[in-house]
């Protein structure tokens, strides 16, 4: 213990250093900049922004990508809530709730939360990793293609509550969104499958964020014209201290949600091919499952922000664990993170918290200090964000459709998924107006190919036997988790008519 | 100016182009091609695995050396052993910002997977950047494997409860698996992870029983004392493991090598395949580059590069294409 902590002390000097500082400083206002612009999520900008690091020391490289890494799971929240069109893959489950509170005139709430909720989310994970990193990773190392599966079982169960109360709508979503899931090769014969004929930009299956920045952006956009009936609506924007002090006070009513989604986020990102997306999609099931208001959610309750918040900031710190430890990247921006790596000289490995800990605890200090630079940016920059809102949708509504086009290129820049992200637009807009809930869709596409895999990949090895999901000890314990997750809503419901009808029996 | 430079060293007089190197101007800004817009430089593998570490150096070292006017982008396409990518640049016909980093599946899955429809040999070839090597893995924890004895008795007893990790059917640990098969004539259930690193975690937390890995997937794991290399299938012992034995010296007549090569999609050009063959020229005799080989125990002693890579790609494809015949194509899918 003492000797952590005598290294992290190590660590924070380091990070301190006029350089690493600076570092930091660009590091994380960039990344709110490439968080915030759809299609340009934090693997992009650390992609591209990775020669930069050459100039300088492998310590100061590794911290100032870290700090854009981290600024754009900040960034991300921004275009969620005051456009509605989720900035980064990361910042879709920030959407549900984010986008209802900005048109009822909160944005500044909605920032506020996403803000304090991405700092404690940090936070946790941060101290979780500077106390725990050893025992973690090697806790990530017992989970098997089996408990990968239970696992997500157990993130499908959280999504059975979030539909409401209408259960067969929300398995029905489900079940679409797993089929989209399954187009493109299969895993493991690598024959292709569901691409229509032969339509070669299914091959690569459908990009998840087209399809949410179809839903959320389009289709919202469509909504609003039939709601407006084209009359210009100008949001109510007020920013003021008072406001803010209400603000802060306001971060009571989601603390709890906050530590949850951040441990489940940190705990999700330590696990290889999971990442920040998963776990921002789990924390928000898991916030409105326990809610003691699950109605509220997916109109505008602050909860369901700093949920995924939470989770995908705590995420992204949890995903540099097996990177540092296994040399195996937790997200897609750690797997270059971890490129730069080599290219520096440095071997990620199980030996190198040994072999370099100065540049290990140089990262791990400039996370906290990433984290507390970045809570201050965001916040000094809030009452710029929602001015964005007092745009009229006239100005606004092309601005959103051009945004949601070049998200929709960015990715894997063809035309085809264009086009499909403007087709998700009009389906999004359909399933609204028939009252389908599209969450529990946008997290079967997300975690449908890694349910696939480690399903496929468990039966492999024990030759189709379904039992070893239950004789395994983690995954026997996800599974009764989802099992009582899944029966949860239904008891909850049940008591709740039992309740209403004693009551209306009385009156 | 530059148009007229090039047509001349077209008709390929030795003196120009020797006059020029002596003058000191760098090959690739001699060429009248340079790429217009950022280069997909596209990983046949997940992320994590060889080809993945290799891209991502050499995009590394090129933004580091100042040797492109436009960034290079990676991208990994891992699905279906390398199907996506190979059906990717192929549909990529005549495209000059689109490059492949390859690994041996380049030649297995179009054999494999007809279904896809890729022909490989119209690809551009640009150039062969190593040749990487296998290494048979077991968790160090398995005390009762000490060499290729102990561990073909203790797969014998385990029969197809035996479970061997690698990164997809037609890839090459499922070629040599699928080798080891016939040669001691067991059978074993086959796993597929994407990525060589995610096989290699895989195999550290006991999920998986054995792999066929590159060196520098397992070489951490090896330095941390997780796994233990039991034979190498090399024509000689690598340097980075003295004491591990080759297949040959124990009387197996099993020797199999990887390539890592850079190719364009078919029909490139032929300026920016000499531009893109200048580049990787001077990345392939960069310290840099040696250094790594050297340290991952991949042999880059000899550069191949256009023509020449086209002509061993043939001579590659035939082989695979009789391997895959000598042990069945069902035996590498598992179907």
């Amino acid at each position: 213990m003492e000797e952590i902590l005598l290294h992290l002390a190590g660590g924070l000097t380091e990070a301190m250093q006029p350089l690493n500082f600076m570092m930091i400083v660009i590091g994380c206002a960039l990344g709110l900049l490439i968080g915030a612009m759809p299609g340009l999520g934090s693997v992009n900008g650390v992609a591209i922004l990775l020669p930069i690091t050459f100039l300088v020391p492998p310590t100061s490289a590794i911290i100032f990508l870290a700090a854009i890494y981290y600024g754009a799971m900040y960034g991300g929240a921004i275009s969620s809530i005051t456009l509605g069109i989720p900035g980064a893959s990361t910042a879709v489950a920030t959407v549900f709730d984010g986008r209802p509170l900005a048109q009822a005139g909160q944005a500044d709430r909605a920032l506020t939360a996403a803000a304090v909720a991405s700092f404690v989310g940090g936070t946790i994970s941060v101290v979780l990793f500077t106390l725990f990193a050893p025992p973690l990773a090697a806790f990530a190392l017992k989970f098997g293609p089996q408990e990968e599966f239970a696992l997500m079982v157990l993130a499908f169960a959280t999504f059975i509550g979030l539909g409401g109360d209408d259960i067969p709508k929300t398995v029905f979503s489900i079940l679409i969104g797993l089929v989209l899931a399954a187009v493109g090769l299969d895993i493991i014969s690598g024959q292709p499958r569901l691409i229509f004929g032969d339509i070669d930009g299914f091959l690569h299956g459908i990009n998840f964020l087209v399809l949410a920045i179809g839903i959320y952006g389009i289709g919202e956009m469509l909504w609003t014209l039939e709601t407006t009936q084209g009359e210009v609506v100008v949001h109510k924007v007020q920013v003021s201290v008072d406001r803010m002090k209400a603000n802060f006070k306001d971060i009571k009513n989601y603390i709890m949600t906050t530590s949850l989604g951040s441990v489940l986020g940190y705990f999700v990102g330590t696990l290889p091919a999971a990442g920040a997306t998963p776990a921002s999609l789990m924390s928000y099931g898991l916030a409105k499952t326990f809610s003691k208001n699950p109605d509220s959610f997916g109109k505008g309750n602050v909860a369901g922000v700093a949920a995924p918040e939470a989770a995908n900031n705590a995420a992204s710190t949890g995903s540099m664990l097996p990177m540092i430890t296994l040399g195996i990247p937790g997200s897609p921006t750690t797997a270059i993170l971890l490129g730069g790596m080599i290219i520096w000289g440095l071997r990620p490995g199980p030996l190198l918290f040994s072999e370099n800990p100065e540049f290990v605890w140089g990262l791990i200090g400039s996370l906290y200090i990433a984290n507390f630079m970045t809570l201050v940016i965001n916040l000094a920059f809030i009452p710029l964000f929602v001015k964005i809102l007092t745009l009229p949708f006239t100005i606004l509504a092309p601005i959103i459709y051009i945004l949601c086009v070049v998200g929709g290129y960015a990715p894997t820049q063809t035309m085809h998924d264009v086009w499909l992200m403007l087709l998700f637009g009009v389906v999004g807009y359909l399933l609204r107006k028939l009252n389908y809930p599209v969450a529990p869709a946008v997290l079967a596409i997300v975690l449908g190919p890694l349910a696939e895999r480690s399903l496929r990949q468990s039966l492999l090895a024990s030759h189709g036997d379904m039992s070893v999901f239950v004789t395994r000890p983690i995954s026997a314990v996800c599974i009764i988790i989802a099992l009582l997750l899944v029966c949860y809503p239904m008891i909850q419901k049940f008591t709740r008519k039992g309740s209403r009808a004693v009551a209306a029996g009385q009156g | 100016m530059t148009n007229v430079l090039s047509k001349i060293k077209r008709t390929a007089i030795p003196a120009v182009v020797a006059a020029a190197t002596s003058l000191g101007v760098s090959a690739p800004a001699m060429a009248e091609w340079s790429p217009k817009k950022p280069i997909e430089l596209i990983i046949m593998a997940g992320a994590g695995g060889g080809a993945d570490q290799i891209a991502r150096l050499l995009q590394g070292l090129i933004e580091k050396k100042k040797l492109s006017p436009r960034p290079v982008i990676p991208i990994n396409k891992p699905g279906g052993s390398g199907a996506e990518a190979l059906r990717y640049i192929q549909d990529k016909e005549g495209d000059d910002h689109t490059i492949l980093v390859t690994l041996n599946s380049f030649y297995t899955t179009p054999v494999i997977q007809q279904g896809i429809g890729v022909d490989v040999s119209n690809f551009t070839p640009i150039g062969r950047m190593a040749i990487d090597n296998f290494l048979l893995w077991v968790n160090s924890g398995r005390d009762d494997i000490t060499d290729l004895d102990s561990y073909v008795a203790a797969v014998k007893a385990a029969g197809t409860g035996w479970k061997v990790g690698g990164t997809g059917t037609g890839q090459e640990d499922s070629i040599l698996t699928a080798m080891m098969e016939k040669e001691f004539g067991y059978d074993v259930t086959y796993i597929p992870f994407p990525g060589g690193g995610t096989v290699a975690k895989n195999l550290v937390g006991n999920h998986v029983d054995s792999t066929v890995n590159n060196p520098a997937e397992q070489n951490e794991f090896f330095r941390a004392g997780e796994t233990k290399p039991l034979v190498q299938f090399t024509a000689e012992r690598l340097p980075a493991y003295p004491d591990v034995p080759t297949a040959n010296e124990l009387g197996v007549n099993m020797e199999y090598y990887m390539q890592r090569s850079i190719n364009g999609p078919p029909g490139m050009s032929k300026e920016a395949q000499d531009w893109y063959i200048n580049l990787f020229k001077t990345l392939f005799d960069s310290e840099e580059w040696q250094t790594f080989c050297t340290d991952d125990g991949l042999a880059c002693d000899q550069w191949l590069a256009g023509d020449d890579l086209g002509a061993y790609h043939t001579q590659q494809i035939a082989l695979h294409k009789e391997l895959i015949e000598s042990v069945g194509a069902t035996a590498i899918t598992g179907e």
